[in-house]
């Protein structure tokens, strides 16, 4: 049996039947990366003896016959900026090369409390800031897809590792498309939830108005299977909430799909209901400069689901422009604050200097790479004064009237279609040196973190080799209706 | 383009110690991604207000309530992780340079 290759639900199936254990399932994980990861650089640690350890465990509950959680036994990877007791947390940079999470980010403890098996922490780049997994301190990952490229980025390891049959699933954040787009140039599904469903205690600050985790997965279910284990109200996160939409968000259509949840967390027969739908297609998402394998791919996409029945209309989303500006000095500015923690004196990296100023100038010199020191620049310059209005504030009034553009197009239409990115996977050193065009390649995903909506990444065809994802966005609370759409893909 | 003087200033608030090859690539990476920005400029934002939180647009009732202020139980060990990861530490103290 290809262990490697079952969903969750089969390996829940398989350790209850007896079919294979939970051991020789996480044995059989870490020999394939022991095999692949010398090639891919996905993980940044492999953790054998706790992942070993955790599955005897499940083993011992089910010889027991006792009820097991789906997750339970289920091989996963944690991207290294969301904390793990005891386990080392990097954020692929030096200033945390040997920093130890002191406890469980509450994502991580809602895995763990259901049985699933941490096989190890994957690569990223230096604190989530980029697009290709090159800023990592460490090393880059290849795409598993073609080794002289990219995953994506930020969670280009956790992405790869699931690609490439190394872990069953994985734990990203999203700031700005950090789930999306790897899931999108590596071939996987990932789900960015709507900020505030899940909890963000224990995931290493970027730009807090933004940061979500969420799930990277094989399939779509897999990927509603982990969201459901770590969504909800955590008394250590305030802005985080019990997912509950429709006590919170009336509809604005009556004729509103019926409530797609059911016991099991899963969407019975979702063909059935797409006839129902409208799905808006913004017109500037499909400009010049977008790839003409992923144009057609995405148009190829969108005509399946109108084949189905659902209703495809054109929209505008008239400030569109003004998302990728807006996102990188909110993000900077934010990235700027939060960054100011690393100080050489309560944790991370320190450079013992004789006064307390070369303390800090020394330490953050060594410790931060250059992306994340231009990050840290560009969000001071944005929020010194003189520059703070023209700056940060015009940026969060642009925001308001993105929140408008997707209000107005939610009152017309029940998810948005769009690309992930304007291109497949690009090579290795492509856009390194020219940090504007890596920023570029976040245009399509940014939107949804400022606005805070949920959207999910599928794949849905390839460009040669390269896989290519849709991006279905949708409104607030409502992932279950964009994850039921996203399996007609499957 | 933004002066090199300007680079100087922004690392100084930012404690950031940079070396001269950073501040000539700084230079020119901010000036055109700032350039980049001026897009934004077009916005029509008059009498628009800030979206500083995307939690201002649905999270209206329960989400802003703050948390009880009473003590919570906290693994005993904690604390002491806590202080094992300061780079200089005495007993239970961290230890930092003088300010004075």
């Amino acid at each position: 049996m290809e262990l490697e290759k079952l969903s969750i639900r089969e390996i829940h199936r398989g350790l209850t039947k007896k079919e294979f254990s939970a051991l020789e399932l996480t044995e059989r994980f870490l020999d394939i990366i022991g095999r692949k990861d010398k090639e891919l650089s996905a993980y940044l640690a492999v953790s054998a003896d706790s992942a070993v350890f955790q599955a005897k465990k499940v083993d011992e509950m089910i010889s027991r016959n006792q009820e097991i959680p789906l997750l339970a036994g289920v091989p996963m990877a944690i991207k290294d900026n969301i904390l793990a007791k005891d386990a080392k947390t990097t954020c692929a940079s030096k200033i945390l090369e040997r920093y130890i999470a002191p406890y469980d980010a509450t994502a991580v403890k809602k895995i763990k409390d259901r049985g699933a098996v941490i096989l190890g922490r994957t690569n990223l780049d230096e604190f989530a800031m980029g697009a290709s997994t090159e800023n990592s301190a460490f090393f880059t990952t290849k795409n598993p897809a073609d080794l002289t490229r990219v995953p994506g980025g930020s969670s280009g390891g956790p992405a790869a590792a699931v690609a490439a049959g190394m872990a069953v699933c994985a734990l990203g954040s999203d700031t700005g498309g950090s789930i999306r787009q790897p899931a999108s140039f590596c071939g996987v599904v990932g789900l960015k939830p709507t900020y505030g469903a899940v909890s963000r205690y224990g995931l290493v600050a970027y730009a807090s108005s933004l940061d979500q985790i969420g799930p990277i997965a094989k399939t779509v279910e897999d990927a509603e299977i982990t969201f459901n284990a770590i969504k909800g109200k955590d008394e250590m996160d305030m802005t985080s909430v019990e997912l509950n939409f429709k006590s919170q968000i009336p509809s604005p259509k009556s004729r509103q799909v019926e409530d797609p949840r059911s016991q099991s967390g899963q969407i019975p027969n979702p063909k059935s209901q797409i006839k129902n739908l409208t799905i808006g297609v913004p017109k500037e998402y499909f400009v010049k400069g977008i790839d003409g394998d992923v144009e057609k791919t995405i148009r190829n996409a969108i005509r399946k689901i109108e084949e189905l029945g659902a209703k495809i209309i054109e929209i505008n989303l008239p400030h569109a422009e003004y998302a990728l500006p807006a996102y990188y000095l909110i993000a900077t500015s934010e990235a700027s604050a939060n960054l100011a923690r690393y100080d050489g004196i309560r944790y991370g990296l320190s450079e013992q200097k004789k006064n307390l100023l070369e303390v800090y100038l020394e330490s953050r010199a060594k410790g931060f790479g250059a992306e994340v020191k231009r990050r840290i620049m560009l969000g001071t310059y944005a929020l010194s004064a003189g520059y703070y209005d023209a700056y940060y504030l015009k940026a969060q009034k642009a925001r308001t009237l993105l929140k408008k553009d997707f209000d107005d197009a939610f009152l017309k239409v029940d998810a948005i279609f769009t690309p992930v990115s304007p291109t497949p996977a690009f090579k290795i050193g492509e856009k390194i040196t020219d940090p504007l065009s890596m920023y570029l390649t976040d245009i399509f995903t940014v939107s949804v973190n400022l606005v805070g909506l949920p959207a999910v990444s599928v794949p849905v065809g390839f460009g040669g080799k390269l896989p290519i994802g849709l991006q279905i966005i949708g409104r607030p609370f409502e992932e279950n209706k964009i994850l039921g759409m996203a399996k007609i893909y499957e | 383009m933004i002066k090199k003087e300007e680079v100087k200033h922004i690392a100084k608030l930012a404690r950031l110690g940079i070396c001269a090859k950073e501040q000539e690539k700084f230079q020119g990476d901010l000036s055109s991604i700032l350039d980049y920005f001026e897009s934004l400029n077009k916005a029509k934002t008059e009498g628009i207000e800030p979206t500083f939180h995307p939690t201002e647009r649905f999270l209206e009732r329960d989400a802003r309530k703050m948390r009880e202020d009473k003590e919570r139980a906290s693994a005993p060990e904690l604390a002491e992780k806590l202080i094992e990861a300061a780079p200089e530490k005495e007993k239970r103290h961290i230890k930092a340079r003088a300010i004075f």
